[in-house]
């Protein structure tokens, strides 16, 4: 009995293990396949160079404008899902009536669980043509309708978890405020959103990590050119886009031009790596300030 | 109008504001679900679902796509959930609070937010070369297993920690062991939420491209696949290959695949809901 006991709780070990040895795998292959690639490319080009072009004869490996893409995009998406998802937050927790709350948590859940190749069709075929109306000269791949639509995808993101943030903020603090005759508004902002301003930080850190990480939005609707512009009209190649465009061609097995997605997929790593921590370091730190 | 006047005109136009913020993304979904709705309804037919892909666009049907989809979907349950849930547990009732558990913690939280195109790349290295799957579906649904891992333990652990101590405790009172009582006792009471937790991942799962394209799905795949070790091509992948190409009528053909995909998404998003209320209304501690 004792062995069978001892037996079980090593495969459920195993299991748990099975998550460590992931990342190990994660950090194993972007690096050593990354080590082999810096051998052909120095750092100080890859981080220098203004121009990315590892699939034409004259090669240039400048990851910059390709981060000045994934930059771009992931800013206008927060930039919608941001003031929306706060907004929406504090409406649900301090204005909206108990019976609307109930039904449209679960619709607004709904925003996050289309699957993201559909969202890359609603802006290339919806959003797109809708903004030429607005701007004529939009090229027909752009930066500006990809964050839009991924701004709409994260929208829930945000205001699901600043709202749990809002709810966790004691009824005291509430109650004081309201008792010193402050409307709802002032409430909000004066006191709910301070004491609750480490959950909204983590909400939007996750959201930008999430944002920076999408693929199929902007692999779809943002383009495959990389070009470093902070101009939303025009054609853009984040560094997800273009993993995903290597993937598509038939770039050869242990070519520079294969490991090139090698070294993206390391910076991409790097930046949702340090975000991630940083959002679970003050998720830690600061959820037991009121218990 | 003095400042308390100001005062409740913000108050009101913030409401407002809010009701707007509230509804502006459903609508929008409304919108873009209806232009769906309109562009491909009619091209859904007997045909579509049962043809093979095709360079013609009223001749292309869906049937690879969706039985790749229904191979991915049982391969990756196969593999991820009796793994995630052993996880689960394993943390919840096993795991003691030491330098381990913590860092087991910190890396699910890590995992959770890992891209998914980074487990398309280790899938690439690791499942495709390494083990020598190729773009079969085996490759893909042991990559997409390892991506939806961290969302089954965080589920069962969440559900397992709501399952009240005084049940364990009377459990080791009849003289259960621990497996016995977390068999027994802990995973049954918790079943309806690590149920919910299963069919949101697996419905995850289902709609992801990224890391399929990376480990070399193809689009066109002129069979149904028959064996774990097949070619295959899944429902995102077509939607993804129709869109991007210029004819309108493979557009057209898209949105079809979305109506198909769609349905399935909510679905499963639908049944999740449902375990879930069935489960909060049951247990009463």
């Amino acid at each position: 009995m004792k062995i069978r006991e001892k037996i079980i709780e090593g495969g459920l070990a195993f299991s748990a293990l099975i998550t460590v040895l992931t990342t190990i795998g994660i950090i194993w292959v972007l690096l050593s396949q990354s080590l082999v690639f810096f051998k052909d490319v120095s750092i100080v080009e890859f981080l220098t160079n203004p121009e990315w072009t590892p699939l034409f004869t004259n090669k240039n490996y400048g990851i910059l404008s390709l981060l000045s893409g994934t930059i771009l995009t992931s800013s206008i998406a927060i930039a919608v899902a941001l003031p929306i998802g706060l907004t929406i937050a504090i409406y649900l927790s301090e204005y909206a009536p108990k019976g609307f709350r109930t039904y449209v948590k679960p619709m607004l859940e709904i925003l996050a669980a289309v699957p993201t190749v559909v969202y890359g069709f609603f802006a290339l075929t919806i959003v797109t043509p809708y903004l030429k109306t607005i701007f004529p000269e939009i090229a027909p791949f752009n930066a500006l309708s990809a964050g839009i639509v991924m701004g709409i995808m994260i929208i829930p993101m945000i205001s699901s978890l600043s709202e749990d943030a809002l709810f966790a903020v004691p009824k005291t603090l509430r109650d004081a405020s309201y008792g010193m005759g402050s409307t709802r508004y002032q409430t909000a902002f004066k006191v709910l959103v301070p004491a609750a301003s480490s959950g909204i930080i983590v909400s939007i850190i996750l959201a930008i990590s999430r944002a920076i990480g999408e693929t199929m939005i902007v692999a779809i609707a943002a383009g495959q050119q990389p070009n470093m512009t902070m101009n939303p009209l025009e054609t853009v190649e984040t560094i997800t886009a273009y993993i995903v465009q290597v993937s598509l061609g038939d770039v050869p097995h242990g070519s520079i031009e294969y490991r090139t997605i090698f070294a993206a997929g390391l910076t991409l790593f790097i930046f949702t790596f340090i975000l991630n921590n940083i959002s679970f370091y003050i998720r830690r730190k600061y959820q037991e300030r009121y218990e | 109008m003095n400042n308390s006047q100001i005062n409740q005109i913000k108050d009101k136009a913030f409401q407002y504001f809010g009701i707007f913020c509230t509804l502006i993304g459903i609508v929008l979904l409304v919108i873009f679900i209806g232009s769906i709705l309109i562009d491909g309804l009619g091209r859904i037919d007997w045909n579509f679902l049962t043809s093979l892909p095709s360079r013609k666009a009223e001749k292309a049907g869906i049937l690879t796509a969706w039985s790749g989809s229904l191979w991915i979907f049982g391969l990756t349950a196969i593999f991820a959930i009796p793994l995630g849930v052993s996880a689960g547990v394993y943390l919840e009732e096993y795991g003691k609070k030491n330098w381990f558990s913590n860092l087991l913690e910190i890396n699910i939280s890590n995992l959770a937010g890992v891209p998914s195109v980074i487990y398309g790349i280790l899938g690439l290295e690791i499942f495709v070369r390494t083990f020598k799957f190729g773009g079969s579906l085996l490759a893909g649904s042991f990559t997409l297993a390892l991506l939806i891992l961290p969302i089954i333990i965080v589920a069962t652990r969440e559900a397992v920690k709501a399952v009240p101590h005084s049940i364990r405790e009377a459990a080791y009172g009849m003289g259960a062991s621990k497996w016995q009582t977390t068999y027994t006792q802990v995973l049954p009471a918790a079943g309806g939420g690590i149920s919910t937790g299963i069919i949101l991942a697996l419905s995850r799962a289902i709609g992801e491209t990224a890391p399929l394209i990376i480990i070399g799905a193809l689009a066109y795949v002129p069979f149904v696949p028959t064996s774990p070790l097949d070619e295959f091509t899944v429902l995102p992948m077509q939607i993804f290959n129709w869109t991007s190409r210029p004819d309108h009528a493979f557009v057209v053909n898209a949105a079809a695949g979305i109506i198909l995909l769609l349905g399935i998404t909510f679905l499963l998003n639908g049944i999740a809901v449902y375990f879930r209320n069935k489960w909060q209304k049951k247990v009463k501690w």
